[in-house]
């Protein structure tokens, strides 16, 4: 066994073969059109199916069918793709569909340079569809991640029954890097809970629990699913107080959860003033910057990556920013996810370096804001 | 068989509705089937063809607008023994048109009931893609200005291989419905009626109004013979069974000591057809032969086959952080359009530093050495020139070695490809080369 030459997109493929997806619909899209070439050529041999459907937003109601219907599902695209799920992932979040979506960023709509990678859809994965519940959002840095933060997407999509994201950037999905299988991060597969015994309902949870035991459409058992807001027997309800409980469930069974699935990288090093903050992409160059200024400048600075961006790891960033003079953030775009870290961090001076050029943060311009800043 | 109505949830619409008749309608057509409740999923959308999987004591799956299509597709690929039946409005229909021409034309085992009442019973009577013209509803004078959807002709064109136009009063329905769920692929039936709360109360419609005006138009009962072939579902995994590509999950094994110690910057400027992008790949791959980290970052043209094609290869034993690079150890300029895209680039080049420069190609001014080769007078392809760069490269062994780099090619490709690439590896050794010296 060696070293595999991958993309992210393919890692991702590669991630979501291990953790037993069995279903992928998606249509083309730069940069994410390659993970649906990845996965016509291997979910087919592997027993699954893989469509590429009419448009975006039949890729993704393709998906929820067969994720009701019991199998591990996920789809990709990219910004102006996400636009079109974005019904469909509201539909998800209240129906309890467990899929998750790979989404590509790049700069904006259309070609040209829209098709360069970036940060942009940062703020809107989060707030892009309505009811505004909370959804899980991982970030991947480089290839490694794509393979095991897919696997820890399906993990979560299942146990949680919920629509999971993955952010990945043309930088990272399209670049190819060393994939070690030997030493790259393999969670265990976890699959959704099956109801057992007595009677089923679709949306009951058992006494303590917030996630709803699952039980396939086409079983023995019959299933309803329903895009309407419903009580525990998936029936329409007009009932206030069972409406609230209902969605009150969905934000609590994903935020009171957070720590579990708080994925980051904490360099600390003695003597630290200044964080840096970074995700994704911006992740390698903040690691280089980190390393130089400490090995050639003598300046030491602490790095944390940030692999969950949603919901915001407060925790985490607490923890790191402790004793801090300055937090510096860096990300592919005009300042997004820097409006979370000044939110948890209000009493601490929090600054942001950003750029969407198409070019990536270097190590430099983020020394330069370290030292100059 | 017993009646699959669900008894505690009886049909609510209003009354003189068509929709209720098509509920018992469906009902019938699945009792005569003698299909049991988990045999048998509804799909619907919104609207009031949307209440319909509630009636029913069966698999249920309400989903958003138009869409009922695509969730139904995806059960029906999940579960292929299920009976999906698919409920619509004219309304769904309009929004959900490119899934109604993608079922049609995939032939997946679905039966749609379009429930066409002519406008949007549930959001105010609005006109719909099969509102007649002369028709009064509640979207001012629009529908006088579009030609409503023939829904049959349209799936016919599309490739539906059953299709039904008929009055939901007809009194064979449910023997028709049950052929249209007994039939192996796409039946599609267009099923007429009437709105009483908004469609009828300006544009009375009677059951044999309905029956007479489709009389008019081409009929539709049944199987459309031109549409007939193999449904999607098994066809996929008849197919999907020929298909034996895998993943590798091997790797490149390590048979290589590294030959650098640090990390190496190699970017190819060129065009499309000078295979730049599959030279780094192969560079890529002859360094992680000595177990190194590799990186490739490609940028071409959306147009293929022409313009600029960049490929930047990052070698290092140790880990890489960053993807992009800033200091090229390395450049190989094959191209005019190719140097323009990275012209910044020769400047950060140090003393060290190599160019191999296509001979006519224009280049900046750099401290890098430049070794000057005329391809086209030693007999190097086009499609061959990335390669022979590469081949000038691993003669230096920094930093992968001729070895390295035949035995990526070996692992690479296979048959007439490979001779082909070893060939070039050949040729290019006896292409001679030059120092250019740059004034600056």
């Amino acid at each position: 066994m060696g070293l595999l030459f991958v993309d992210g997109n393919q890692a991702v493929a590669m991630g979501s073969l291990y953790a037993g997806c069995r279903f992928f619909a998606s249509y083309p899209i730069t940069p994410a059109s390659n993970l649906l070439s990845a996965m016509l050529e291997t979910l087919p041999s592997a027993g699954g199916i893989a469509l590429q459907g009419e448009d975006e937003i039949a890729s993704i109601g393709y998906c929820l069918g067969a994720s009701m219907a019991g199998m591990k599902v996920m789809t990709a695209t990219s910004g102006p793709g996400l636009s079109l799920y974005s019904e469909n992932i509201s539909f998800a979040i209240a129906g309890e569909i467990p899929i998750v979506i790979v989404n590509i960023m790049r700069q904006g709509p259309s070609t040209g340079s829209a098709t360069r990678g970036a940060d942009g859809d940062v703020q809107f994965m989060r707030w892009g569809c309505s009811g505004g519940l909370p959804v899980i959002v991982l970030a991947p840095a480089d290839v490694s991640d794509c393979f095991t933060l897919t696997v820890h997407a399906f993990n979560l999509a299942e146990q949680f029954r919920c629509p999971v994201i993955i952010a990945s950037n043309k930088e990272i999905g399209m670049t190819s890097g060393t994939l070690d299988m030997e030493r790259v991060e393999k969670p265990a597969v976890i699959d959704r809970t099956l109801h057992e015994s007595g009677p089923f309902l679709p949306f009951q949870v058992k006494p303590g629990e917030d996630v709803p035991s699952f039980l396939p459409i086409g079983g023995p058992i019959l299933v309803r699913q329903t895009s309407s807001t419903h009580g525990p027997d998936g029936y329409i309800t007009t009932n206030p107080s069972e409406i609230q409980a209902g969605v009150e469930r969905l934000q609590r069974k994903i935020d009171s959860n957070t720590e579990s699935f708080s994925y980051f990288d904490l360099e600390e090093r003695e003597g630290a003033r200044t964080l840096l903050v970074a995700y994704g992409i911006t992740a390698g160059a903040a690691r280089a910057a980190a390393t130089e200024l400490f090995e050639n400048q003598n300046i030491p600075v602490s790095l944390l990556v940030l692999k969950t961006l949603w919901p915001v790891p407060e925790q985490v960033l607490q923890a790191a920013a402790v004793g801090m003079e300055r937090i510096l953030v860096a990300e592919m775009n005009l300042g997004q996810y820097v409006q979370e870290i000044r939110r948890v961090l209000c009493n601490q001076r929090v600054d942001f370096y950003g750029k969407m050029s198409g070019q990536l943060i270097s190590p430099t311009e983020i020394i330069e804001e370290v030292t100059h800043g | 068989m017993d009646s699959l109505l669900n008894p505690d949830r009886p049909p609510v619409f209003c009354p003189g509705c068509s929709h209720d008749r098509s509920v018992h309608t469906l009902d019938r057509a699945l009792k005569e089937m003698g299909l049991k409740g988990s045999d048998v999923v509804i799909v619907s959308d919104i609207g009031c063809s949307g209440l319909f999987d509630t009636f029913f004591k069966t698999h249920a799956f309400h989903g958003l607008h138009g869409r009922a299509l695509t969730y139904a597709a995806g059960i029906k690929l999940a579960q292929p023994h299920l009976k999906v039946i698919v409920t619509m409005g004219d309304g769904g229909l309009g929004i959900g048109g490119a899934h109604f021409l993608a079922a049609c034309r995939r032939n997946l085992d679905l039966t749609l009931l379009v429930l066409n009442n002519f406008n949007f019973g549930m959001t105010g009577g609005q006109f719909s893609c099969t509102t007649p013209e002369q028709a009064s509803v509640a979207s001012s004078f629009l529908n006088l200005l579009e030609k409503p959807f023939d829904v049959c002709n349209v799936a016919d064109c599309a490739g539906a291989p059953f299709v039904v136009r008929s009055s939901v009063y007809r009194k064979d329905l449910p023997e028709l419905l049950a052929e249209a769920i007994s039939f192996e692929g796409f039946a599609v039936l267009d099923l007429w009626g009437g709105c009483p709360a908004r469609y009828m109360k300006k544009n009375p419609l009677s059951p044999k109004e309905i029956e007479s005006a489709i009389e008019k138009l081409q009929p539709y009962r049944g199987v459309v013979s031109t549409n007939i072939r193999r449904e999607y579902s098994s066809h996929y995994r008849e197919e999907a069974a020929k298909n034996t590509a895998g993943v590798d999950w091997q790797g490149i094994e390590k048979t290589f000591e590294p030959t650098v110690k640090e990390r190496r910057e190699v970017v190819f400027l060129g065009s499309a057809g000078q295979r730049v992008i599959t030279g780094g790949g192969l560079l890529g791959r002859a360094a992680i032969l000595a177990g190194m980290n590799v990186t490739q970052k490609n940028d071409y043209n959306i147009t293929v086959m022409r313009g600029p094609s960049v490929t930047e290869v990052i070698v290092s034993p140790q880990p890489i952080t960053y993807t992009e690079v800033g200091k090229p150890d390395v450049i190989v300029a094959l191209s005019e359009e190719g140097v323009r895209k990275r012209w910044g680039l020769f400047e950060e080049m140090e003393k060290g530093g190599r160019v191999i420069l296509a001979a006519g190609v224009e280049i900046p001014t750099t401290d890098a050495e430049v070794l000057e080769v005329d391809y086209k007078a030693g007999g190097i392809k086009k499609k061959e020139r990335a390669l022979a760069a590469l081949s000038l490269l691993a003669k230096s062994g920094d930093p992968v070695t001729l070895e390295m780099l035949r035995e990526a090619i070996c692992q690479s490709f296979q048959g007439k490809r490979m001779e082909e690439a070893l060939g070039v590896i050949v040729k290019a050794a006896e292409v001679p080369f030059h120092v250019k010296t740059q004034s600056k």
